[in-house]
């Protein structure tokens, strides 16, 4: 973990609630896809917890969805804003372990660190298929991006305004040879694509109220076969075989 | 040259600030980012007889000024800290560590208590009778100055080590919980813990954390905090350490010139995991500024 100053370079909107941020700074604290940021906003005790959808040595990449006063506010920042900023907290995902057959699943905003994890993949020699559900094909975002990475893309919609109409574990069943999966999304989501029988075992990535991110406080602890555990710390990524629905 | 050692019931500090029990664990995620030494000690998580898994999700809150938590004293319980915890606290930091320690029974405070008097490192008791996140727990030995000096009396008579008996803010005159457990042989005091709150989620429309009720820190308890131990300095004579909302040097020396003889930091962690350090290196120039060379000339100076 690293505590520092990174600078906003670029925001962009991407759906009616969702959001590109590019930051500059010091990522070296960061080394793994599945990671995330911890950002101090003005005026707000706590840090807001942000997944890291992508880095380079100098750059951070995040997309955030709106869903309190901190991301409001944190979308609205412009270029040049300085934010006080913990890296490289949390375990990641462990690409070591993703098989031969691997898919990426995820939904709405918890799309966001599969797409590090989708190039990371890819330059490791082990593209993934990658599936993407949404509401609607308005709240769609980084299709292009994905794509662009050249993996073979799934996208699931509830209403079937785009892609196949149902959700991501649909679009998990439609390719059975995947046997492992890396997941990020809303609970209910993960714990569906969690009890598909054809996964042999996968990485389950969580989200949770916290105080610090960095495993101090106990705040964010939730319960798993191997005893309790800080999401912040032990997490964000949960594997099949420990958790505890 | 400004002299930052204190003294607490014969334990030498070598500054007076100290993370506050539950914000620091045993110290092993800040000895990842910085040298604990430059502290004067600290509290480590409310250690029960039992290992205890804590409350429910969500535990935690927002508010303006501060947060709220009811974790619930998750800890791995006395005999695993003694085990696990001790070896490693003695190679991450070097100075005297204070031990909190809680109990749902009498026995149990004085169980858990005496199970420290081998551990040569801890040099201090604090006992936690104020934790407002376990119900049937500490929080009612605090709120009621007969039992407080109950739980007094009882760890005093199974340890050599000095005292300090956390106080709880939840009551009506914490003078008169002070003054039952200075009645009792308390060596110190060290107040307050959390103030009792709750947030409402208005997209459920249900309290925002499962415990309903948690404790409330951070800034915004600051002077309900400064406001006690002023009390309390006025009430007994024992040595204070000043807990609540300390989120600065300033604050720090605010608190000490209120009547408290060293300074524990809690939320303030969380926000910046760096908070105590910085505290500690900018004690220097407020002293300096305040006047004095040595800090501990500043303990009580505000009650003249």
């Amino acid at each position: 973990m690293k505590k520092s100053l990174f600078t906003l370079e670029h925001a962009r909107q991407l759906t009616s609630d969702t959001y590109e941020l590019v930051l500059s700074g010091d990522t070296s604290a960061v080394t793994a896809p599945g990671q995330f940021v911890n950002i101090e906003l003005p005026g707000k005790f706590l840090r807001r917890p942000i997944s890291i959808c992508n880095w380079t040595a100098g750059s951070l990449l995040l997309l955030v969805k709106v869903v309190g006063e901190g991301t409001h506010d944190l979308v609205r920042c412009v270029p040049g804003t300085e934010l006080d900023v913990l890296s490289g907290l949390g375990n990641g995902f462990d690409l070591s372990l993703a098989g031969e057959h691997p898919i990426l699943a995820g939904g709405g905003i918890g799309i966001a660190p599969l797409y590090g994890l989708a190039q990371r993949m890819i330059e490791a020699g082990s593209p993934p298929t990658v599936a993407l559900g949404f509401r609607t094909g308005a709240d769609a975002f980084y299709l292009e991006e994905f794509a662009a990475l050249g993996c073979r893309l799934l996208i699931a919609t509830e209403d079937g305004s785009l892609g196949v109409k149902g959700f991501v574990t649909d679009s998990i069943r439609a390719v059975p040879e995947c046997d492992y999966v890396l997941s990020c999304g809303p609970l209910p989501m993960l714990k569906a694509v969690h009890a598909l029988p054809q996964l042999k075992g996968g990485q389950f990535s969580f989200e949770a109220r916290m105080g610090c991110g960095f495993g101090a406080c106990m705040g964010c602890t939730v319960p798993t076969r191997d005893g309790y555990k800080r999401v912040c710390k032990d997490g964000p990524i949960l594997y099949k075989e420990e958790i505890v629905w | 040259m400004v002299n930052l050692s204190v003294n607490l019931a014969g334990v030498e500090l070598k500054n007076p600030i100290i993370p506050a029990s539950g914000t620091f664990g045993y110290g092993r995620e800040y000895a990842e980012l910085y040298d604990l030494d430059i502290l004067g000690s600290f509290s480590w998580k409310g250690t029960t007889g039992e290992p205890r898994l804590g409350n429910p999700q969500p535990r935690i809150a927002e508010m303006t000024g501060g947060m709220l938590n009811a974790v619930g004293l998750q800890n791995p319980g006395i005999d695993a800290v003694v085990e696990q915890e001790v070896p490693n606290i003695a190679k991450i930091f070097h100075g005297p560590v204070i031990a909190n320690v809680g109990g749902f029974s009498i026995d149990e405070y004085a169980e858990n208590c005496a199970k420290l008097n081998d551990v040569e490192q801890v040099k201090i008791l604090e006992v936690n009778i104020s934790c407002p996140n376990v119900h049937c727990g500490g929080k009612n030995f605090g709120s009621d100055p007969r039992s407080a000096a109950e739980v007094t009396k009882a760890v005093k008579a199974v340890t050599k080590k000095p005292v300090f008996m956390k106080l709880t803010p939840n009551v009506t005159d914490i003078a008169e919980i002070a003054r039952a457990c200075a009645g009792a042989g308390a060596d110190g005091l060290c107040l307050i813990n959390t103030l009792l709150g709750m947030r409402i989620d208005l997209k459920t429309k249900r309290p925002l954390i499962a415990n309903r009720t948690g404790g409330v820190s951070g800034p915004a308890v600051f002077p309900v905090a400064l406001r006690m131990v002023w009390d309390v300095y006025e009430a007994v004579k024992l040595p204070i350490i000043g807990c609540g909302g300390v989120s600065s040097a300033e604050d720090a020396a605010e608190m000490m010139l209120a009547g408290a003889s060293a300074v524990e930091v809690g939320a303030a962690n969380l926000k910046d995991p760096y908070a105590c350090k910085t505290i500690v290196e900018n004690l220097p120039a407020v002293c300096e500024r305040l006047g004095v060379t040595n800090i501990s000339e500043l303990t009580g100076g505000a009650h003249q």
